[in-house]
């Protein structure tokens, strides 16, 4: 699972530009699934279809899977004279995070950000007091060009028991998905595992393509963030204690029954599981909750540390049980009434 | 009249005044909506006006495997709200759409549909305190005075008053954002190519919150979606040495592509797509910077199943005042991009999903 974990995180897919990303998913989906097939946002949408005791009882529960496969991003806005890039954001961006950082176009090229002096050296820097330098020396020379998209850039960091890398924040739900499908065989359920594209701009592609499948049900598989370094207090998800049952974020609560769904399979399967109330952020559960009439939704995190830098790191052993956990899920029928 | 690059005519001035001279301030775009069916009455094979009155227009083409291509441009303008009669002919107002409260005192209006003149009043400089004049003017503090004869009512609504001259390669008016739009749109659907199926949408409230193209978009289910706005241009000489490395669309450098804003990321197929047909037809374009700002490419992009969009805007200075400066040769070649882009368009545009 290192293995696929360290493809998908390298893989380039800034909101909006998801096409090598998903190109790489679907060679990794391929034989697994009944249908596959990409609709108007470019979400990637593998299907599943209910076994023979699914489909006795009459229509089987059409159960809906996000895991995003955008990652943040910035866009170039200017390229100045002397060949310096200024940029904006794709998506959650934290300025203090970027001196010294390295991104990579989609065109390859590299590049490194800087930071235009300051009389204060304390005071966090915005976005448009920095620059990025690939090298050119002036505008003309210059291989990017306004509206081009750089996602960061980190090697893989593989440190035993847990990995450490860019993007995984979505990339690790992405894995866990294409795990939990390849795990799966024949299930009660109609299930739709959907990657979806722009959650990091606000959650668009998970929206439209919730839409488009009008499911029973439906959770996200993304991370979430983490208390058990020095400092943080609050929150109370650690590394190794298992993956989190989302009971709420600061954009969705989640339905009580779809959370007893999930503690139930994690008890009778002895799965370790937290319960996880997180303040801020949201994820794509968010957008599929609101769509037509409605939607139960839930969400299963992956404990995740230094979230939306390049270096963010999970337990193998929660990303492991997750992929239990959501297979026991999906052999089993939700409870709605 | 003047022809644009392709033998397609462009939008001419007359109808651009027409339309600049109209009251259409959000959410009561009568006016506006009067001139759009007037002109295109003989033209299409169906319009229709919806609940939001929005003015929906379907050109079928004929032939081959048709995209069905949604054209978008807003009807209403930035604007008042009459919200308290002070007596005298005064009234407290709020604004309709984002409007710089300092930009609008001392600005003629007309008000209601009977377009009664009036003044939007501030405190006179001569009587201004030092400390008065170091706070930023609020709209709770500004008045539409009507003088004593002058009748409105509360819930009435007020734009600038028009004003609209052409100088020498400028057009000067208020509302250039969007009737500069709306007038491209106008001639696209009178000379719609035959590949594609034109579905346009005149929409309404889209500077309170992009609400008509939302609906209007549910009813057509395009294929995908062509925004027409006016972007700002950031163009005036900088007052230091530095470098405008900031949002600097600029006027003269023709029609202005979208990448992405925080409304939408444009598809990037679409952004290529528009890039190489202007290229080919040697029409001058800009790319704009990603950052802030929207447009009904937001909206649209959100409706039922997802919609790849892209906004293609004329640029524009000074935009929500009472004047507002573009070019006649960027309206044109906006004109021309759009309509070049229509007739090479074919459903491979959209092979390869998304970015």
């Amino acid at each position: 699972m290192k293995q696929l974990l360290r493809r998908l995180t390298d893989a380039f897919g800034p909101s909006g530009h998801e096409d090598a990303i998903r190109d790489l998913i679907r060679k990794e989906v391929r034989g697994l699934a009944d249908e596959i097939r990409t609709d108007a946002l470019g979400n990637l949408i593998v299907r599943k279809r209910a076994g023979a005791a699914g489909r006795s009882k009459g229509e089987p529960c059409k159960v809906m899977v996000a895991a995003h496969m955008d990652e943040i991003g910035l866009s170039v806005t200017h390229v100045d004279n002397k060949g310096f890039i200024r940029f904006a954001s794709v998506g959650g961006v934290y300025p203090r995070n970027l001196p010294g950082s390295r991104v990579r176009f989609m065109n390859g090229m590299a590049g490194v950000i800087g930071l235009e002096p300051t009389d204060h050296s304390s005071d966090v820097p915005s976005l448009d007091r920095m620059f990025i330098d690939v090298g050119a020396v002036s505008n003309r020379d210059c291989p990017v060009k306004t509206g081009d998209v750089a996602g960061f850039e980190r090697p893989f960091l593989d440190l035993g028991g847990r990995v450490a890398a860019k993007s995984m924040d979505d990339r690790i739900g992405c894995a866990v998905a294409i795990e939990a499908l390849r795990k799966l065989g024949r299930s009660a359920n109609d299930v739709y595992f959907v990657f979806t594209t722009q959650e990091e701009v606000g959650t668009r592609g998970a929206q439209t393509s919730a839409y488009g499948i009008d499911p029973d049900l439906g959770f996200s598989i993304d991370v979430t963030g983490w208390g058990d370094t020095p400092g943080m207090r609050h929150f109370e998800m650690a590394l190794g204690k298992g993956p989190a049952i989302k009971i709420r974020d600061g954009g969705m609560l989640s339905d009580p029954r779809i959370v007893r769904w999930m503690v139930r399979a994690a008890e009778r399967n002895r799965i370790p599981y937290q319960r996880e109330v997180l303040l801020g952020g949201t994820t794509d559960a968010r957008a599929m909750q609101l769509v037509r009439g409605g939607v139960p939704v839930g969400c299963v995190s992956i404990p995740c540390r230094y979230v939306h830098t390049a270096s963010e790191m999970v337990d193998m052993r929660d990303v492991e049980n997750a992929v239990k956990l959501i297979v026991a899920m999906l052999r089993t029928l939700p409870k709605l009434d | 009249m003047a022809t644009s690059r392709r033998g397609a005519a462009a939008p001419s001035l007359t109808l651009l005044r027409r339309l600049c001279t109209a009251v259409a301030v959000s959410g009561d775009e009568g006016e506006v909506r009067k001139i759009v069916m007037q002109e295109l009455k003989d033209t299409a094979s169906d319009i229709k006006v919806d609940a939001l009155g929005n003015v929906l227009v379907t050109r079928k083409g004929r032939g081959g495997r048709r995209l069905r291509v949604m054209l978008d441009a807003h009807m209403d303008e930035v604007g008042f709200m009459l919200v308290a009669e002070n007596g005298d002919g005064l009234y407290e107002l709020t604004a309709i759409g984002k409007l710089d409260a300092r930009g609008i005192a001392g600005k003629p209006v007309l008000v209601g549909h009977k377009h009664t003149p009036g003044v939007v009043g501030a405190k006179a400089i001569h009587l201004m305190s030092a400390e008065d004049l170091k706070r930023p003017i609020s709209a709770e503090a500004l008045r539409i005075d009507l003088g004593p004869s002058g009748k409105a009512s509360v819930g009435d609504r007020a734009s600038f008053a028009p004003n609209f001259r052409r100088a020498g390669p400028s057009i000067m008016s208020k509302a250039l954002d969007d009737r500069l739009g709306v007038s491209i749109l106008i001639e696209l659907i009178k000379r719609a190519p035959a590949n594609v199926d034109v579905q346009a949408a005149f929409t309404v409230q889209e500077e309170i919150g992009m609400r008509g193209a939302q609906v209007a978009a549910h009813h057509f289910k395009p294929d995908l979606a062509i925004v027409i706005d006016a972007t700002p241009a950031n163009d005036l000489p900088m007052q230091r040495e530095g470098e405008n490395s900031f949002y600097n669309s600029k006027l003269g450098l023709g029609p202005v592509i979208y990448v992405s804003n925080q409304s939408a990321i444009d598809d990037p197929r679409l952004v290529r797509f528009f890039t190489e047909t202007a290229t080919k037809a040697r029409i001058p374009f800009q790319v704009r910077q990603p950052g802030g700002g929207g447009t009904d490419a937001g909206a649209i992009q959100r409706t039922v199943a997802g919609v790849p969009v892209i906004s293609v805007s004329v640029p524009h200075r000074y935009p929500h005042t009472a004047m507002s400066i573009s070019r006649i040769e960027d309206w044109h070649n906006t004109h021309a991009l759009l309509y070049a882009a229509l007739r090479r368009i074919t459903p491979d545009v959209l092979r390869g999903a998304g970015g």
